[in-house]
């Protein structure tokens, strides 16, 4: 098989620590997210996303703090994302030991942002996040547009065109979130996620919404993202990766199992 | 002895450390991992690891841009046979040249180019990003004790382009990414992986286990 699907768990950071703690094992803290990450790495997990939501930006040098421990711990790609504005908030950030930096309302408000960080570092850590909603109606073609602001603002912005835009200015993948489906466990928006990596050349990570171990097959199979991204489904142990890949893996999809027991 | 591991401004030297540390440690090593920009430090050093991430004209670039450094990884690696890993776009450095955007001079240590990669299958998608396995051409120590091949360990990869036009006995490993993926190289006393074995996990903290305790 040419590539492998990517199961990533995400992880929300706010001050330092993980929001609701992470449930499936027995942490000695469930809410640091070192160990957090600990515990996914030696789960099989492909990938790990940090979500910074730390409302101050004098809190950032925390964020940094915990990206340092974890790279010193886990030795697998970590992605961060949340609050990045400045060039130097993302060499802040890889010198950390991130591997991609995620970009979201700053490349909204300017996508030239996009091109000058991927100039500055490489498409290959470039990952632009995009927060969609659909706003056609029932009937009409489907259109979805960029929302802002944990899905209250919206921008006017076509999700697609928007996709196409920031990818031709450096965006090496995106991380797309259906701000419809997003906490409703009903699934990816497969349609959303069809439309986005039909349009672009770079990898399209699916997000938001996953409930069954079905919506991670479809998210790849009928969505054609590259990679799968869930945070509750894991943290709460409804799922574990090992549970997730064997099922992807009976569907007929590419899956690494290494370090996958039992 | 010791292990530098070149900085030059390029990329994630933090994660190359740590992985070095944790298998110096593991394997009993009695080994420091130093970080450095000081050519002097990599003239001394018993052995070198040359990261990179980005453009190869950037990398080339940052590289030229510390003075004496290509000299001094020369003269240790060329020349006195120091043990050398490459990674990534550190690795794709020893070739000839590179052709992303312009055409730029490499270090010449290996015959080749470092060219777009260009999987037959149009719905693969660039940048190359997540984990393969990787078909090993021949024995080295490096990969002692690693499964390899369609039910081995997967490697993680993170690019764009890839070393082509080389010599066969430089292959040391291809991945399959819709069409050959050159993964691994080596000669004499050096290697170069074109994935990271940094963030690969077991394969990746064996190898680098492997790579301190090489004596080629």
């Amino acid at each position: 098989m040419t590539f492998k699907v990517r199961i990533i768990p995400c992880l929300d950071v706010k001050d330092g620590r993980v929001v609701k703690g992470v449930q499936f094992v027995d942490l000695i803290d469930a809410g640091d997210p070192v160990e957090a990450a600990k515990a996914y790495d030696a789960a099989g997990a492909d990938e790990l996303t940090f979500l910074d939501i730390t409302a101050s930006s004098d809190d950032r040098r925390t964020m940094f703090d915990v990206v340092t421990r974890t790279a010193e711990a886990c030795f697998m790609p970590l992605t961060v994302g949340g609050g990045v504005r400045t060039v130097e908030d993302i060499r802040a950030l890889l010198v950390s030991g991130a591997d991609k930096v995620s970009i979201n309302t700053a490349a909204v408000n300017d996508r030239a942002f996009v091109g000058r960080a991927a100039d500055k570092f490489g498409n290959q850590c470039i990952v632009v996040a995009i927060d969609a909603k659909r706003v056609s109606a029932a009937g009409e073609a489907d259109r979805w547009e960029i929302f802002t602001h944990g899905g209250r603002k919206p921008t006017g912005i076509d999700a697609v065109a928007y996709a196409r835009e920031v990818v031709g200015l450096g965006a090496g993948e995106i991380l797309l979130t259906s701000m419809d489906r997003d906490g409703t466990k009903s699934g990816f928006d497969l349609a959303l996620t069809r439309a986005v990596a039909d349009a672009v050349p770079v990898p399209v990570i699916a997000s938001g919404g996953v409930g069954t171990l079905d919506h991670f097959v479809d998210g790849v199979a009928q969505g054609g993202a590259t990679g799968v991204l869930a945070a509750s489904v894991f943290h709460f142990g409804t799922f574990t990766i090992g549970e997730v890949k064997r099922h992807m893996q009976a569907a007929g999809l590419p899956i690494r199992m290494d370090g996958i027991t039992g | 002895m010791s292990v530098a591991i070149v900085d030059y401004g390029s990329g994630n030297l933090h994660s190359a450390q740590k992985a070095c540390e944790r298998m110096a440690r593991e394997r009993g090593l009695n080994v420091p991992v130093l970080v450095t920009a000081d050519p002097d430090s990599v003239r001394r050093a018993d052995r070198i690891v040359l990261p990179g991430v980005g453009a190869f004209a950037d990398c080339k670039a940052g590289l030229a841009g510390v003075p004496g450094m290509i000299e001094a990884l020369t003269e240790a690696v060329r020349g006195r046979g120091r043990p050398f890993l490459g990674i990534c776009v550190g690795m794709q450095l020893m070739a000839g040249r590179g052709l992303e955007k312009d055409t730029t001079a490499g270090l010449g240590w290996v015959p080749g180019d470092i060219d777009l990669i260009r999987p037959a299958d149009p719905a693969l998608k660039i940048p190359h990003m997540g984990w393969n396995t990787l078909n090993v051409t021949r024995d080295h120590p490096v990969l002692a004790g690693i499964p390899t091949g369609p039910d081995g360990l997967h490697a993680y990869f993170v690019h764009s382009y890839h070393l082509t036009a080389t010599a066969d006995d430089v292959v040391l490993a291809e991945a399959d990414y819709g069409s050959r993926v050159t993964a691994m190289i080596a000669r004499d006393t050096m290697v170069g992986t074109q994935f990271h074995p940094e963030k690969s996990q077991t394969l990746g903290l064996s190898l680098i286990g492997n790579f301190l305790e090489w004596r080629p």
